[in-house]
């Protein structure tokens, strides 16, 4: 059927056709706001950040710590409620260099996002963060990193209360 | 339990296109009608509707399911509309499937739409609410992360280099040029991929599948009623679908598991014991070129870190052993999102009765599979389709 047909339906619109004013085209910018409450676990984890700390949750059944804690443990689906201290360093899991910003548009330095497996949680579990303080072409997979916090005074409970990681 | 045998009767699909003078509604229209009547069928004829689109933050429309309703054909029908990230478009087809193979219906019209042009400047800025709302947006972070996150860990964990990987857009670009409805068709090299922009290092602007607007649909039907349409059903053998945890940062990422479950879902439905010699082509999702690696290996149909090899030694070409992505993929034809999904199972469906023109792969396929994956990197859907 696919190779019978020779005009599959569809119109592509080109620059010229909005240059010329052919194409009519209605705007709106939505003005939305919410108002996310942090529930549970994360409530602790942010008032933790704020004192300037890092801190987890193990699954005493699956014998595995977590960071973000949650509530639930999704592996065996039982209750999380040992709380667990962890350290503000870290490895490297991966990482990018990003040259575009959350809208597509382009930036001139790059950030480096990465997944940073947390000393004192479980293997491979991590946080997404930011790399800074290191040339982007020297951060490797692997490679151990510490928070940089904001002074205390600064700290407001949020996940920017670390302004970064860099290389230990 | 007993479930009745399902067959893709059907098929349509309107171009991919980075801009579409049509609206989503009317795209929507035009692949269903064309789908209905390339197997001479009427909306008459249809018993349910399923439809599969993307978020409602994409198009700025409260409920886009009952805003699609009347191009998708679902006025006075049964009509569910589904949403599992970009692996909508597969699992749209299940829900089909579902509906038909459980006797609640002979006849569904499956439609995926999608018209991502709407979102302006760019749908980037639709995707920011994919991550947690307290734990990541603080840190303003854009959907190609998590995609160049995976990618270096997958290419880190098996020592693959970038030229291995910038194959697969290559191959699926070139392929696309024979796919009539293509957006992307070109005729690059590895060199044009590894010279492309970098947007988020490992991920440069040719590994990348573009945004698009357009519509795909089919038609699936009970058996007592496929025989009666054509005498070349395309069986759905198999069908699996699996959730990985949303907590993405906790796994490792160089693997998708979720995919593996969900093939193995399938395979076992449909009896398949070696999917490498019984799955003889392939549609694998691939919105940036490693994820078509990625998902091979998830399959089961390479070993891990083994699918560029293949790709290298021309094994998933057109004419190659295990034919992968013929139609030109994501990469080459365009990825409004649900839509190419389903694009992929209509493929598999061209494929399969030899209608695929100059994109049939040659020996007479007689197996195909179609796999999607979205979300936050943790969904997977495969259909496994037979003659």
């Amino acid at each position: 059927m696919s190779a019978n047909i020779e005009n599959f339906p569809g119109t592509p619109l080109s620059q010229a056709d909005f240059d010329e004013g052919k194409i009519l085209t209605t705007h709106w910018k939505p003005k939305l706001e919410y108002g996310w409450d942090a529930g549970v676990a994360i409530s602790r984890y942010l008032a933790e950040l704020k004192n300037g700390r890092l801190i987890g949750i193990k699954c005493n059944r699956c014998r595995r710590t977590v960071v973000p804690p949650r509530v639930v443990c999704e592996w065996c689906w039982e209750p999380m409620e040992a709380w667990v201290y962890l350290e503000d360093t870290g490895t490297v899991n991966t990482f990018s260099i990003c040259y575009i910003r959350w809208d597509a548009t382009r930036a001139k330095e790059p950030q480096i996002p990465a997944v940073i497996e947390i000393d004192g949680a479980s293997r491979g579990a991590g946080i997404l963060h930011l790399l800074d303080e290191v040339n982007a072409d020297d951060v490797t997979i692997g490679m151990k990193v510490q928070a940089v916090w904001k002074p205390a005074e600064e700290r407001s409970g949020s996940i920017t209360d670390i302004k970064y990681f860099r290389p230990t | 339990m007993a479930m009745r045998k399902v067959a893709v009767v059907g098929a349509g699909m309107t171009k991919f296109m980075r801009r579409a003078q049509e609206t989503g509604r009317e795209l929507a229209f035009q692949a269903s009608r064309m789908a209905l009547d390339s197997c001479e069928m009427t909306l008459d004829d249809i018993d349910a509707v399923a439809l599969g689109t993307a978020p409602d933050a994409f198009d700025g429309l409260h409920m886009k399911g009952e805003y699609l309703s009347d191009g998708a054909g679902a006025w006075h029908k049964p009509y569910m509309r589904c949403y599992v990230g970009g692996g909508t478009g597969v699992f749209a087809a299940i829900q089909g499937w579902y509906h038909v193979a459980s006797g609640l219906f002979d006849t569904c019209l499956v439609v995926c739409e999608e018209k991502m042009s709407s979102c302006q400047p760019h749908p980037q800025g639709a995707f920011i609410t994919i991550f947690d709302h307290t734990t990541e947006r603080a840190l303003k972070p854009n959907l190609v992360w998590i995609f160049a996150l995976e990618m270096n860990r997958y290419m880190t964990v098996h020592g693959i280099e970038k030229k291995d990987i910038a194959r697969v857009a290559v191959k699926n670009k070139r392929n696309a040029l024979d796919h009539p409805c293509a957006q992307l068709a070109a005729d690059i090299t590895v060199e044009d991929v590894l010279n492309s922009e970098v947007l988020a290092w490992p991920v440069q602007r040719l590994d990348i599948s573009p945004t698009s607007d357009g519509a795909v649909a089919i038609v699936m039907a009970a058996e007592h009623v496929a025989k009666r349409i054509t005498d070349k059903p395309a069986w759905v053998r198999g069908v699996g679908w699996s959730l990985d945890t949303a907590y993405w940062t906790s796994r490792d990422l160089y693997y998708p598991k979720y995919v593996e479950y969900a093939a193995r879902m399938a395979y076992d439905m449909a009896g398949i014991t070696e999917p490498r010699k019984e799955i003889h082509v392939v549609e694998p999702y691939d919105p940036f070129d490693y994820k078509e690696l990625h998902h091979l290996e998830g399959l089961l149909l390479a070993d891990k870190g083994d699918a560029a090899r293949l790709t290298a030694e021309g094994v998933t070409a057109r004419d190659g052993n295990m034919p992968v992505c013929p139609s030109g993929g994501m990469l080459g034809v365009g990825n409004p999102i649900a839509a190419a999904g389903l694009m992929k199972v209509s493929e598999i469906f061209w494929q399969l009765r030899g209608e695929a023109g100059k994109r049939q792969v040659p020996g007479q396929p007689q197996t195909g599979l179609a796999q999607s994956w979205g979300d936050l990197m943790q969904v997977g859907c495969v259909v496994i389709l037979g003659v």
